[in-house]
């Protein structure tokens, strides 16, 4: 028998691996970090900070299980993707402790330092990842829970409606003595595992059973149904939880994986002209919708005489330039509150590290969506792509709109950047999220059995008389 | 599937695309523009991030830096003897911005100066701190004492020159403000600005500068150089055409004396030592208002002054009748002279006719007080020729040897000078003003002119005058002068 050598992204007999890679990059992901960490320490004091060996241990733990975890239970897994998220993750945990060290953004009233809690929310994050990877042995279990996946995710969006808003936005749901979460988070992968149950089943009726109008293919009026419900959702949270990031995302992205289940462009532009009537309905009477506008067009005016949020995370990235002020000698401050630490977290980036830095951020973002997107290609079952583009998808939907929302591409809409900013729902669940990408690509890497030799075999032999 | 899984890839391609296009725009098109926004405060914060050069007066600084005490703002300005040296520094304030050399030579001070180019690169490879240049002064600390010390708690100003460069050496205005009060970020600086801002002596008013008053007598020298130059007299010791009474010309009103005096056809040089209006006042009628001008204007008035910190225009109008020419000609009228005009007038008799532009900033430095740039001392104009700067200054002499201007006189020293007591108000109501103008003369010509001015309304009116108030503080002040010079 002849070695198969693989050519094609699907993985094939034989692939390598590439575990000992990931543990190449791993040593770089936790060390660029540590380094980092050092340079706040050296620009603010002068010296090492006394936290950097626990630092550096605690993130090497972290990285080192991890790794061991995928090695053992999901040995085939892409080997970029656990080196990114821990990348990012370090990064964020250092830029949330060097904000800490501004007195004046670590108030009580802004829950005083963060980066301690961010470190036990990330180990938290990276043990779901290992629950992840140990209890989902295959992701096609998850089709099974279709139904229960779409109850529970909208039970999770409409919760946060019944608890006082925080920070003006109605997002978030209080536990007692544990805190608070943003289960919009969770839902995000909830309702990708659910829109993936539900169109692997339904795509031919979508895909085929439609009506012709002015050149584009429209839906049955039964299979349009969910669609409008998914829409009316989305507007809903946009009105009640004022959240117009989430409702971005999850209408962005069940289009995207409407679009890859039925291959028809026409859904495309019927999205996006839902959306588009949707969001022009609501910018017309929501007053929070029309300042978000209003700041975005402008963001250098003045408001009530002072210097706006969005005016200061601009001055930011600007005084950053091509190569920053250096870790820990800029001024995020000036952005006030608690906002230099979740949603202007890319402002600190910018300035700090500059233009290169935040470049290379952004590339880091854009590396990880696409080896979901390469995940989504190579996976083998049709559940198991859409349920890889779902989720890539809505990362990349969430990175988009966060950063796009921090640089002035489209307005701000208050959502936290992955992995990178302060809060515990947004690094447990993208941490979810990436162990279940992994799944799906081990699942599609792994080499196809060897077909056990059977005993028809020596049977079809011609038999010469 | 893999045909709009591809697609998708590209349109989160372009997602990421767009990022990248976006903070570039942001950090490196727009970087310049925003980095000099004024509502930046990040503008302000690197400001006040490093220490601020010095203002140098004799070798040393009499502004230094102290750490802030709230906000942002790093460091912030402290002055030695501020009241004393407000006139000269003014000041800088985190919260009421600047004025004077603070202000005009901000861009040394702070070290953003092109010309700090080298430095700045230098100290970001040695990883220095940026460090600003210093501006290195004219002035004189020891006069600049004896004018303050001598103006003591009553209002009024000093100005003292060097005759032979124009270099201030003397720039003092009581009462004063400390601006150390006023150069932090805090609502107790604020409330300290307004504080002077209300006081009805107007303490951050630069008197030395910036006010303007009726000259009085001392205005005489101006008349008696008019006189000369346009040669309406030659010899100073020959008699005036000057009757006593004089009736002011188209008027029925005589012009009086002060005090009772030879003053009737007196010599130019009799008519200054006892400061006889009705001379000066013919002499003004005389000449007329297009010749005095001309001389006034060569002296400096009708200008504002730059030393760099500008100065007010002194006044002498055109367009009088032959009446306001003589009042004006024994300042009075609309006439009105600073203290640093005068002491330009001064200086330029005793610098024997040649009047230099007068400058307070010596040298600008870099951190390591390596000169940056210089300032050589320029001519202005010549009010009179050397011969008539010598006739008034036998003239200035014989007012301070046998005049009203003794008090003044120094051992051993040439001493010429010139009082006067300036009326003001309607019909005279106010108390007048104390001045006194004068110079010290060695073998090697003159070191020092100066102006003093004194606006005490706590004196008796009768105390009030240029001999008794205002001449030992200029005594003072050139003593200071003449025993740096030995």
């Amino acid at each position: 028998m002849s070695v198969v050598t693989n050519t094609t992204t699907i993985g094939a007999i034989e692939a390598p691996s590439r575990r000992n890679t990931e543990l190449a990059m791993l040593a770089f992901a936790v060390i660029i970090p540590v380094f980092a960490y050092a340079n706040v320490g050296l620009a603010k004091d002068g010296s090492l900070p006394a936290g950097m060996l626990g630092y550096g241990l605690g993130l090497s733990l972290l990285a080192g299980v991890a790794h061991l975890m995928v090695r053992k239970f999901a040995p085939y897994a892409d080997p970029l993707m656990l080196p990114l998220a821990t990348l990012l993750n370090g990064l964020g945990l250092v830029l949330i402790w060097r904000l800490d060290l501004e007195p004046s953004i670590t108030t009580a009233a802004v829950g005083g330092a963060m980066a301690p809690k961010q470190m036990i929310w990330s180990a938290l994050g990276v043990a779901l990842f290992l629950g992840v990877l140990l209890f989902l042995k295959d992701h096609r279990v998850l089709q099974r829970y279709t139904y229960i996946s779409m109850v529970v995710a909208l039970v999770l969006l409409i919760l946060p409606m019944f608890f006082p808003a925080k920070f003006g936005a109605r997002i978030w749901i209080t536990i007692p003595g544990v805190g608070s979460l943003q289960p919009a988070e969770f839902a995000k992968i909830i309702i990708a595992v659910f829109f993936a149950g539900y169109l692997m089943v339904k795509r031919d009726a979508l895909a085929l059973a439609s009506r012709r109008f002015m050149g584009m293919y429209l839906p049955r009026g039964r299979d349009l149904g969910p669609i409008l419900a998914i829409w009316a959702i989305s507007l809903m949270i946009l009105i009640f939880e004022t959240d117009l990031g989430t409702s971005l995302l999850f209408f962005g992205l069940f289009v995207i994986m409407l679009y890859v289940a039925t291959e028809r462009t026409s859904w495309v532009v019927f999205g996006l002209t839902l959306s588009a009537a949707g969001a022009v309905g609501v910018a017309s009477f929501a007053g929070h919708v029309q300042s978000r506008v209003e700041n975005w067009l402008n963001p250098l005016a003045l408001q009530n005489g002072g210097v706006t949020e969005t005016a200061q995370a601009v001055y930011a990235f600007g005084s950053g330039g091509l190569f920053g002020s250096g870790l820990g000698q800029g001024y995020s401050r000036l952005i006030g509150g608690i906002a230099p630490k979740s949603d202007y977290i890319l402002a600190t980036v910018g300035e700090e590290m500059g233009l290169t830095g935040l470049m290379a951020i952004i590339l880091v973002y854009g590396l990880l969506i696409e080896r979901g997107v390469r995940t989504a290609l190579a996976a083998r079952d049709p559940f198991g792509k859409l349920l890889a583009i779902g989720l890539s998808g809505a990362f990349a939907l969430q990175v988009f709109v966060v950063a796009g929302g921090v640089t002035g591409v489209i307005p701000l809409t208050g959502m936290t950047m992955p992995f990178l900013a302060q809060g515990g729902s947004s690094v447990i669940a993208n941490w979810a999220l990436i162990a279940i990408l992994l799944r799906i690509s081990d699942t599609a890497r792994r080499p196809a059995p060897a077909p056990a030799p059977t005993s028809d075999a020596e049977m079809t032999q011609v038999v010469r008389p | 599937m893999n045909k709009p899984l591809r697609r998708v890839a590209i349109f989160c391609g372009l997602l990421i695309l767009a990022l990248l296009v976006r903070v570039n725009w942001v950090q490196y098109v727009k970087a310049d523009e925003l980095s000099k926004d004024p509502n930046n405060r990040r503008v302000l914060i690197d400001r006040y991030a490093h220490k601020r050069g010095d203002i140098i007066v004799d070798g040393k600084a009499i502004t230094g830096s102290k750490e802030s005490k709230s906000g942002d703002f790093k460091f912030q300005r402290t002055y030695k003897d501020g009241p004393m040296w407000a006139p000269v520094t003014g000041f800088t304030s985190q919260r009421m911005g600047s004025n004077q050399i603070e202000s005009i030579e901000d861009d040394i001070l702070t070290g953003t100066d092109d010309r700090l180019f080298f430095d700045r690169t230098l100290s970001m490879f040695t990883g220095d701190k940026k460090q600003g240049g210093h501006v290195v002064t004219t002035l004189n600390g020891a006069a600049q004492r004896a004018a303050y010390k001598g103006l003591g708690s009553r209002k009024g100003a000093v100005a003292a020159i060097d005759p032979k460069t124009g270099a201030i050496l003397a720039l003092a205005s009581t009462p004063s403000y400390d601006p150390s009060r006023v150069a932090g970020n805090t609502d107790e600086d604020v409330k300290n600005w307004q504080q002077y801002e209300k006081d009805p002596d107007k303490p951050t008013t630069n008197r030395a500068l910036r006010e303007t008053y009726p000259p009085g007598s001392t205005f005489k020298v101006v008349t008696a150089a008019a006189a000369l130059e346009h040669g309406l007299y030659d010899d100073v010791d020959a008699k005036t055409d000057s009757p006593l009474p004089w009736k002011l010309p188209l008027s029925t009103k005589n012009l009086v004396n002060d005090g009772n005096h030879p003053c009737k056809n007196a010599s130019l040089r009799v008519a200054l030592q006892w400061s006889c209006n009705t001379v000066f006042g013919k002499i003004g009628a005389d000449l007329d208002n297009e010749k005095m001008l001309e001389t006034a204007e060569k002296f400096g008035f009708n200008e504002q002054q730059f030393v760099p910190v500008r100065s007010n225009a002194s006044v002498f109008s055109k367009d009088m009748d032959k009446a306001q020419t003589a009042l004006s000609s024994i300042g009075q009228f609309n006439t009105a002279a600073t203290p640093l005009q005068m002491a330009m007038v001064t200086a330029a008799i005793a610098n024997d006719g040649k009047l230099m532009k007068p400058y307070m900033i010596d040298r600008l430095t870099d951190p390591n007080l390596d000169v940056l740039e210089k300032t050589s001392p320029e001519e202005m104009s010549t009010p009179l020729s050397p011969e008539n700067a010598q006739k008034l200054q036998e003239m200035m002499e014989t007012v301070v040897n046998e005049g009203t201007g003794t008090r003044s006189k120094i051992p051993d020293v040439t001493v010429g000078g010139k009082t006067g007591t300036a009326q003001h108000g309607v019909d005279n109501s106010e108390k007048p003003y104390a001045w006194f103008i004068s110079y010290a003369k060695t073998d090697e010509g003159s070191p020092v002119a100066v102006a003093v001015v004194v606006e005490d309304d706590n004196a008796n009116r009768e105390d009030i005058s240029g001999g008794g108030l205002a001449a030992p503080i200029a005594k003072d002040v050139m003593q200071a002068v003449l025993d740096r010079q030995k």
